[in-house]
């Protein structure tokens, strides 16, 4: 038997999710693969949300692109660990464009949910507080405790940014019979659209 | 000074992009535009380098989205590589966006290149159903602002392939 000492993480993603949508306003809140399925009941403002899958997880460069484009705007990221491990790059691009209103937020659960819980090949090693702000993020945190995150994120949403926020969560598997988020097409007319207006 | 015959200057391919209003070059180097750098940092246009090219599409998609006019600058390689960005992003979001594309090995319209970067390029983005239009000289740099144009009107992807090395 393993005697390694288990993993600490938050037991309900989706209970993470809530302090952000709780803490909410009026931020673009792009989405990637299972943040997609488990940030829709809980979203305040669908119509300033955007599913970014189909692309090989570039999420996050989404975000960056937003970002730049509206710097009035505040901009979050959802990403996910095994989608971000696709898109590693972006963290340095991130940094580089120094984007003063983006927030990206990062599901690790080790593991592909999206294909059926399978781990990462960061399972167990990656750092990705360690390597945000190895690759120029000016602020990374990670949180394991739902209370701490709570407690904490206040000060995060009004600190530096670009910022990474590690969320260490439970993988749950593939996620059946879930509210989906509205087609990645539609969700894009309609926010350029919105953000022509406002 | 007069451009000697052939050349392809910096100087006409910004003006080029300025008549199309583009706000941002989403951008990784490569030996067929990497002249365009110093031109680009004193012009009025934003860079935005990035680490792989699959990443430009989507940054370009945020800032379309977001009201602004990008255009991507990448080599043929990245683009290889940047498939799924294409696929996922670039068609079916119907983005009006132009690729300028370096031209790995191009070697000259009617000429078979022995680079399979350049033997490869012309039928993918045939496959894909991008229009595509070769630059060689300052003499069809206007290509540059047509495809800017078709892409806008037919809200679709467009690729202008940088056939030759700038002059600077």
């Amino acid at each position: 038997m393993s005697g390694a000492t288990p993993r600490r993480e938050i037991s309900e993603p989706s209970a993470a999710l809530r302090v952000f949508s709780r803490a909410r306003k009026d931020e673009i809140v792009v989405l990637s693969e299972t943040t997609r399925q488990d940030w829709p009941p809980l979203s305040t403002r669908p119509e300033l949300d955007i599913p970014i899958t189909g692309s090989m997880s570039k999420a996050s460069s989404f975000g960056l692109g937003v970002a730049l484009a509206r710097p009035d705007l505040g901009v979050w990221v959802l990403d996910t660990d095994g989608a971000l491990l696709m898109n590693l790059g972006s963290l340095v691009s991130i940094a580089k464009a120094k984007p003063a209103n983006l927030l990206h937020v990062v599901y690790d659960n080790e593991a592909y949910d999206t294909t059926g819980g399978q781990p990462t090949p960061g399972a167990g090693i990656a750092d990705f507080r360690a390597i945000a702000l190895g690759a120029g993020y000016p602020a990374a945190y990670a949180f394991d405790d739902l209370e701490v995150l709570e407690e904490e994120l206040p000060a995060i949403l009004t600190g530096p940014r670009p910022a990474l926020v590690v969320l260490k969560v439970a993988s749950l598997g593939r996620r059946d019979n879930v509210e989906g988020m509205k087609p990645t097409y539609q969700a894009f007319v309609a926010l350029k659209d919105y953000l022509a207006e406002h | 000074m007069a451009a000697a015959s052939g050349t392809l200057q910096a100087a006409t391919v910004l003006d080029e992009l300025r008549k199309c209003g583009v706000t941002h070059v989403v951008w990784l180097p490569d030996s067929e535009t990497g002249y365009m750098y110093e031109a680009m940092l004193e012009s009025e246009l934003t860079l935005v380098p990035i680490c792989r090219e699959g990443e430009s599409m989507a940054v370009a998609a945020g800032l379309i989205m977001g009201g602004k006019r990008p255009v991507v600058l990448i080599q043929s390689t990245g683009l290889f590589e940047s498939g799924d960005s294409v696929r996922g992003l670039c068609l079916d979001l119907h983005l009006p966006l132009l690729f300028m594309i370096g031209y790995r090995g191009y070697v000259g319209q009617g000429r078979t290149p022995t680079d399979s970067a350049a033997r490869f390029l012309e039928p993918i983005l045939d496959a894909w159903g991008i229009p595509h239009y070769t630059v060689e000289s300052d003499a069809t740099c206007h290509y540059i602002s047509e495809g800017h144009q078709q892409a806008q009107a037919e809200s679709h992807p467009v690729a202008v392939l940088m056939g030759k090395e700038y002059a600077g």
